[in-house]
């Protein structure tokens, strides 16, 4: 996984409260065996305009589809953002779509925890914050780009402000090093062994 | 040190607590469905990894499958087929255990997992999907995770878990006429709101839990995770040695002893501390049905929607004004004469064969009423099988209930089929999201008995008001 370091990028504003992950993905619109190739169906309720099923144009009202947040690679969201079901799709659309970045007032639990396993980093700020960067970038979006250092745990805003955060030393563990989910897990694979040939002798009964 | 049940079982599976809090987790059984195992599986292919331990792992084909009969491979949904022809290929490859659309032990994972003696008193496993707490019932712990956490299982036999706190419920006294194991939990939930238990894991016990039968106790553990809880569980008795002996995976001869011996030792020491505990009087539980859009807007049957002015503040206010929009419903409305347009009887909740029984028993002599499409989907093949042997989908089929093949199928609709907007829809599943069963479709969580009892009266009704 591509490590996370520092990332600069253009800020988009999805500052709207518990926006949940079947706004994020709809369902319908899961219809891969893959993770990849998801950006397509990424907010489509509010991105596309519909004859029935079918997609026939960009709503130019939603902050995606204008020109200047084309290359937003960091949303501002509201409060419990990323709340609802478990779908990692959600996490996944937003990678395949460019984003890197997520910085809103709270998280939805699971949303949360699935940003740092794939890569993206999810910050949470006090509302006044997330709205002064809004504001900060509204007027140019492309000149007024946001620098995000997870080493140092801060946001620099386009005026010179500095915002800070924290991240859960796991997650930023991971982020850092580019580590993956698994590879975490398997530097203990010895012990994993140890453990399943006690309980292989302890519990017969439970083995298949 | 006094242990509680949970902690028994939980602390016997550590391999190792890790520096960021967390604890390695041993995993006895993980079960996969063709949604999210087979995306688990193509990924892990991706990466060169291979499943750690394929014999205790399960796969089945429930959430995208049709349930029409005579299905095949082709579904409803767009792309539908692509997951269950990649799960069939990957699962294969892996060296895993299918149980395949024509599979004589087919079904819906939670169920088949009990039913098949997958899973035993005293094991972990886990699945990505929420209600695999379901298999708590017999005395296990079991999770739902995301797909991350479903390779992660798979590649290593483990979980990364952080140790819930915990919280014990009490059920006291006999239940009332009419009110089943899905009452009490709507019931809970509705008390104490879909976040009640929120960080906990919750431990069931008192006299109305020792009195439910096996089956039972699968319907109120599988709501566990709709009030929040990391899981629930219930102290496996006499009934669950029962329901677990002589089933195909269940040990036998020496081991089978050994289990039992060990399975007696399985529940809340006297002395052992929770976090949090409450207590329900069942005299206090009527036949319980949701009005909105949570399964926490539950009240009795024949109660009425509530008055904005019972919101704690003006968000809540909001958020009950828009489910009764949604649903189409006006503060202090009664429920009872509602009329719908559907009825649905299935899923991991409430599908197993006595849910279909006491349905049948509703059902016996009546006829669905004019402009309510009504489903009936058996959990399982067996259950399928063992209801047909006894005549019950006649019953069915004679008041105009479609009889289905197992699988998940309106519990959500993402096997593709869905009820229209703004049909009113009595379903004996766990959710009752918007969009859950369809487009803009109102869904009210009930028993599958308040489900049959309405379906005949064309409106919500009350159970013990029918002369099933
Ligand atoms: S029936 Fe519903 S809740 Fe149960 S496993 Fe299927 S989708 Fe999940």
């Amino acid at each position: 996984m591509q490590a996370f370091t520092q990332h600069m990028g253009v800020a988009a504003p999805i500052i709207v409260n518990n926006v949940d992950t079947d706004q994020i993905i709809p369902s319908r619109e899961m219809k891969r065996v893959s993770k990849s190739g998801l950006g397509d169906g990424l907010f489509a309720g509010w991105r596309y305009n519909y004859e029935g099923m079918n997609k026939v144009s960009l709503r130019q009202s939603f902050v995606l589809n204008q020109p200047q947040y084309f290359a937003a690679s960091i949303i501002l969201g509201g409060k419990n953002w990323g709340c609802g079901s478990s779908r990692e799709h959600a996490v996944w659309a937003l990678r395949d779509h460019g984003i890197r970045v997520i910085i809103a007032e709270s998280f939805g639990r699971i949303f949360y925890r699935n940003c740092a396993r794939n890569g993206l980093l999810a910050i949470e700020l006090p509302a006044e914050q997330v709205e002064l960067l809004a504001e900060h970038t509204a007027e140019s979006p492309q000149s007024s780009r946001l620098l995000v250092d997870l080493v140092k745990g801060e946001i620099h805003g386009p005026r010179g402000d500095i915002f800070k955060f924290s991240t859960p030393e796991s997650d930023r563990n991971m982020l850092l090093n580019g580590l993956d989910y698994i590879e975490y897990t398997m530097q203990f694979e010895d012990a994993i062994d140890a453990f399943a040939k006690r309980d292989y002798v302890a519990r017969p009964w439970a083995k298949l | 040190m006094s242990k509680t049940l949970f902690d028994k079982i939980w602390d016997s599976h550590v391999v190792k607590e890790l520096d960021d809090g967390t604890s390695l987790v041993y995993l006895d059984r993980v079960f996969i469905h063709e949604r999210t195992g087979s995306v688990a599986l193509t990924s892990l292919k991706d990466q060169q990894r291979p499943v750690r331990n394929p014999r205790q792992v399960f796969a089945t084909m429930d959430h995208i499958v049709d349930t029409l009969p005579g299905r095949d491979d082709s579904t409803l949904m767009p792309g539908g087929e692509d997951f269950i022809k990649t799960m069939r290929a990957e699962a294969n490859d892996a060296g895993l255990t299918l149980f395949d659309i024509h599979d004589v032990r087919h079904g819906i994972t939670h169920i088949i997992s009990a039913e098949q003696g997958i899973a035993l008193p005293g094991l972990i496993a886990a699945c990505p999907d929420s209600h695999t707490c379901t298999l708590g019932a017999l005395g296990a712990i079991g999770w739902g995770i995301g797909t991350s956490d479903c390779e992660h299982a798979l590649a290593t036999e483990t979980l990364r878990a952080t140790k819930p706190k915990q919280l014990r419920v009490r059920f006291e006294g006999p239940l009332g006429n009419g009110v089943t194991a899905k009452d009490m939990i709507l019931h809970l939930i509705g008390k104490y709101s879909a976040s009640g238990a929120r960080g906990h894991a919750m431990e069931f016990y008192g006299p109305a839990i020792d009195a439910l039968d096996i089956e039972a106790r699968f319907t109120l553990c599988n709501m566990a995770v709709e009030f929040s809880a990391f899981t629930g569980i219930v102290a496996p008795d006499e009934k669950t040695v029962s329901y677990v002996k002589d089933r195909p995976y269940t040990p036998s001869g020496e081991p089978w002893e050994k289990c039992v011996a060990f399975w007696q030792t399985l529940h809340s020491d006297d002395d052992a501390v929770f976090d949090k505990e409450i207590t329900i009087d069942c005299a206090e539980i009527a036949p319980t049905v949701t009005w909105g859009t949570s399964p926490e807007h539950a009240i009795r049957i024949d109660g009425s929607v509530p008055g904005l002015e019972a919101a704690t503040d003006d968000e809540a206010r909001e958020q009950m004004k828009s489910a009764m929009q949604y649903m189409g419903l006006e503060p202090g409305q009664e429920l009872l004469g509602l009329p719908i347009q559907g009825a649905f009887i299935g899923s991991c909740t409430n599908a197993r064969l006595s849910d279909l029984r006491r349905a049948a028993s509703i059902l016996q002599g009546h006829r669905v009423a004019a402009g309510v499409r009504a489903i009936c989907t058996p959990g399982s093949r067996p259950i399928k099988q063992a209801a047909e042997a006894e005549g019950i989908d006649r019953i069915f089929t004679d008041a105009g209930f479609e009889w289905r093949e197992p699988g998940c199928s309106l519990c959500f609709n993402a096997g593709g089929e869905s009820f229209a907007p703004e049909e009113r829809v009595m379903t004996s599943t766990n959710r009752n999201f918007r969009g859950r069963q369809g487009r803009k479709t109102r869904s009210h969580l009930a028993s599958p008995e308040s489900v049959a009892a309405s379906a005949i009266a064309g409106h919500i009704a009350d159970v013990r008001m029918s002369n099933g």
